[in-house]
Parts: structure tokens; sequence; C-alpha cells
């Protein structure tokens, strides 16, 4: 489903040019749910946002479904297959559209017909009643918030989801909620995620497989069961997998 | 038990609002003694407001009213602004989360230190110099010569928490604050600083109020930890008595967390009673709070 090759993104130019991605290199399947996992600035958002389209000073490879991309252009049957979801739903909604206005631009954009008839079918999905479809932003909580951002993501009937952080945002009992939203989802749309978080528990709990990231650098990729075990093959691993466990005292 | 460094009885913060009087926090009572007292809950449970309810910092309208707030004995509820201040600060302190929006941006490192110690315990530029490189070498920043001169756009936010705490601590305050002191950090990071909170409590006998949403962290780290509900405490425990908790809200926010040792394919999601609202607070016994006796 998604394929990388000696990824390299970079930002500014020389002197300044600063590599926040290099030679980053993974397989995703269909179906599958892949973490990348890593500290801030170690370039695990910035792998989503140039398969997005969102930055173009990249080389390497990135196939998805197949079809290699180029540059920040993407077409139209790219964006109906692939969608992403963003940390902040405080940020990611338009504060002056309602849930109604956003969802009903996300599917004219993605040539849908029967808009009026796919709204309320999109809010059910995702758990929200159908009331929420006229309200705005700002009458909604944060984990509300989110679920519109997903339904958005959802209306193109996407096969790939990019999730930045998607509840780092969010009270824990709320994670729980767009959590298991999430796995729901997977499971009767078919969905393939590509999840980027800082909390190890989280993609532990959402992935079969991950990618542990340091300055750029893809550390190693491992399974679920490795990252349970706390059994990672280079030392960072380790330490990150320790220093993620809580507060020792020595 | 010693008489507790700050005494806090049925503490109230109200804002009034079109739709009516709002209580974000709704009669909290704690005692705090030389030791880690982790505050824990949701956001919107009050527990930010009931720290800047005891320094003091909640603008009108806001009101904060309460049976009893005393620093040592004394009565240190809604004091005059030039009294408060100098409590604030000096003898109570307070890290808030984000490094980035608690430094001034055009204000060298150094200066800033410097300008925090001196308004509180006075004395020259030079002493104050002396201080500032001591409070960075205490919070373990290599080279303080190079990071007194640096302004906080040039260091990472590991270091400018550490700076801030370092900051805080130049007055030798008794009480310090923390709210979500490491919640923007990295976790490698985030044990630093929790190292040299740690260290300070030991040492020096500082009370801490570790204000934190992330329960497995208080639980590691505290001695003493209360839960927060809808502006009220709806239980308090021993911090490594955690996880036997009684009240369902603390239970349900317990179970709610993905946990690498145990998997599981759907999460306990938290279901909300009307009545935990208003319930009395759940206390373990006193054996099992003094161990040994009182």
């Amino acid at each position: 489903m998604l394929k990388i090759e000696h990824l390299d993104v970079w930002f500014g130019l020389p002197p300044d040019r600063v590599d926040a991605v290099k030679d980053a290199g993974f397989n995703v399947t269909a179906g599958e749910s892949f973490g990348l996992v890593g500290e801030s600035g170690s370039g695990k958002s910035t792998i989503l946002r140039a398969i997005a389209g969102l930055v173009d000073s990249w080389t390497g490879r990135i196939e998805v479904d197949g079809q290699q991309l180029e540059g920040h252009r993407r077409d139209r049957d790219f964006y109906r297959s692939v969608q992403m979801v963003f940390q902040d739903p405080y940020a990611s909604l338009h504060p002056r559209h309602s849930v109604d206005a956003v969802l009903s631009e996300a599917l004219k954009l993605q040539g849908m017909d029967d808009i009026d008839g796919r709204i309320p079918q999109l809010l059910d999905d995702v758990g929200l009643g159908r009331g929420f479809r006229f309200r705005y932003p700002h009458q909604l909580s944060g984990g509300q918030r989110q679920r519109v951002a997903i339904a958005r993501a959802l209306a193109g009937q996407p096969r790939l989801l990019l999730l930045d952080e998607p509840t780092s945002a969010l009270d824990v009992s709320v994670q729980a909620e767009i959590l298991n939203l999430l796995t729901d989802l997977r499971a009767e749309h078919g969905l393939t995620y590509l999840m980027v978080s800082h909390d190890l528990a989280v993609i532990g709990h959402m992935c079969d497989r991950l990618a542990v990231m340091q300055h750029g650098r893809i550390v190693e990729t491992m399974d679920v069961a490795a990252l349970r075990r706390g059994a990672g093959r280079q030392d960072y691993t380790r330490h990150l997998i320790a220093a993620s466990s809580g507060y020792r005292r020595d | 038990m010693t008489d507790p460094l700050l005494s806090v009885r049925d503490l109230r913060v109200a804002f009034p609002t079109r739709q009516g009087v709002f209580e974000a926090v709704r009669g909290v009572s704690f005692d705090l003694g030389r030791e880690r007292l982790g505050v824990v809950g949701e956001s919107g449970s009050g527990k930010s407001m009931t720290g800047r309810a005891i320094l003091g910092l909640v603008r009108p309208p806001g009101r904060v009213t309460a049976d009893r707030m005393d620093l040592d004995g004394q009565p240190i509820l809604n004091l005059p602004e030039r009294k408060m201040r100098k409590i604030r600060g000096s003898r109570i302190s307070m890290v808030m989360q984000d490094p980035k929006f608690s430094l001034n941006p055009v204000m060298s490192i150094g200066d800033q230190i410097i300008e925090a110690y001196r308004l509180h315990a006075g004395g020259g530029k030079d002493s104050g110099r002396q201080k500032a490189l001591d409070m960075l070498n205490a919070v373990q920043i290599r080279d303080p010569e190079r990071v007194m001169q640096a302004y906080p756009h040039e260091v990472s936010g590991g270091m400018g928490q550490r700076i801030m705490i370092a900051m805080m601590l130049a007055p030798d305050p008794e009480i310090l604050i923390a709210d979500e002191p490491t919640s923007a950090l990295d976790v490698s990071v985030r044990t630093e600083v929790l190292n040299i909170m740690d260290r300070l409590v030991t040492d020096r006998g500082m009370g801490l109020i570790f204000i934190s949403h992330d329960l497995n962290l208080v639980a590691q780290f505290c001695d003493r930890v209360l839960i927060m509900y809808a502006g009220r405490v709806v239980e308090t425990l021993t911090a490594k008595n955690l996880h036997d908790a009684r009240h369902p809200y603390t239970q349900g926010l317990l179970n709610s967390l993905p946990r690498l040792d145990a998997p599981t394919s759907r999460l306990p999601v938290l279901q909300r009673q009307d009545s935990w609202r208003d319930a009395d607070t759940i206390t373990e016994s006193l054996e099992t709070e003094f161990p040994g006796g009182l």
C-alpha cells in the first residue's frame, strides 16, 4: 500500500539547511497499522507531511498503491485514497464553519454525489449524533472536534489514513474513545493506518509494526510484540522504552 | 505529623457568567507538608485553578473564598497585592507548563534569573550573578556561563524548563507549585527535570505541589495524590497505592490508559456519573496514611 525508500527531507537552503529526515525507508501493507515513534524533532511528522504533499523539498521514493509520487503535487485520486488527521483538533477546524459546511466541502472536493445524504452517514460513522450537524467548533468538546476531523478525512472513502498524534491533545478518557473509534473504523472500512505518536503505549495499542526514529533516521523497525517485551535491538530503542515506562527514583 | 507548610480548607473559585455563577473549584481541602503532593484530573477539573488560587493569581471577576488558606500558620487568602508579591516567588513559587511562554524572549537568560533573584533577595549584581550561576549548576546545565548569555529561543524545551526551575528556586521558596512541568518535554528530558525537583524536595525540605494529568507519572513520582473531578477532590491516597484506587472515576481513568504490558482490543471508556460531582472524598484510613501511628 505504501512504500518508502531512501527518503530525505530538508528545510531551508545551505548554510541553514536542516535535514529533517535522512534515508528513511519502510513498507506498509494494505490493512496494516504502522506506527512511527520518536522524540520531538526526530522527523516522524515530517514523513507524513512529505507523503501528503505538504512538503516539496524531498528526494527518494514514495509509492502509494503502486503509484510513485513527485514533489508536492498530488492529483485528485491521491487525496481520495489518502487523507490526514492532525494533532490539534482546536486548530484543524475552521472556527466559523459549521460541521455541515466542513463535511459538505470535503464531500464536494472528493466529487461525491448525494452530499445531503452522506453527511448524516459520516456523522454516524464517527459516533456523533445527527444533532451535531449544524454546530460550530466552539460548541464541541476536544474529542467531538477530533471526531469531526476524522469524519472529514473519511469523506472521500480513503484507504490510507495518515494520523499525526491524533489523541495527544486529548484527556486520557477521551483518548480511549477516539482510539476505539479508530480501531472500529479500520475494521469496518478496511483502512490502512500510518500513525505518528510520541506515546509508545498508544502505538502499542493501535499498531502491528513500528519504526523508531532519532535525529531524522529510522533507528529500527520492529513489531509490537517486541515493543511489549521491551526488546529493542538498538540502545536508543531500549532507552526510549525505559524512559516511557515512567519515573524511577535512583 | 509536624505542622503543615500550607493548609487549605474549603477553597472555592467562582466566576460570574451570563448563565450564572460558575464554580471552577468547589470546596478543596488539603494540607501540604515537606512532601511531593500530586494533583491529578482531566482538563477542566480545577487542578490548575487551585494552584493559581493559592498564589493569588485568579483575576477578577473570578472570586476566591476559603475557610482557611494558611502558609506556616499565617493567612494568605486574598492578601492585598503588595503583600502577596512578597510571598509570591520568594516563599511560594510556580513553574508553568511551557517554557516558551514563560520566559521573556527579549532578555538574556542570565539577566532574567538575576532579576528574579534580586527582586526577592536583594543584593548587588555580582552576588546575583553568582547565585544565577549556582542555580544553573544546580539544575545540571553544563556550561552555565554560555547559557547565561543565551536568549530563550536559543535553548531547547528541556533546557528552558530547567532554566524556569532555576529561576523559581533562586529565592529558595518553601513551596513550589509545578503545573504540568513536564508535559511539553520529551520522555528522556522529563526524567532529568523530575530528578532535579526530586532532589530539591529531599535536600531542601521543600513542599511540592505537582499538577499533572499523567496518572502513572504521579503514582511513581509523588508521595500522595489528590484526584480532582469537576472542581472537587474525589479521592486522596498514597501515590504508590494509586492502582488500588476505590473511586470509580480514578479507576476509570486508570483503565482507559493503553498499556504495553496488558494488550486489549478495546479500551474501557469512562462512564461519568452525576453523583461524582457532589460525593464525599474517599480517603484512606489513617493507618495506611501514617504507618506506625501518629
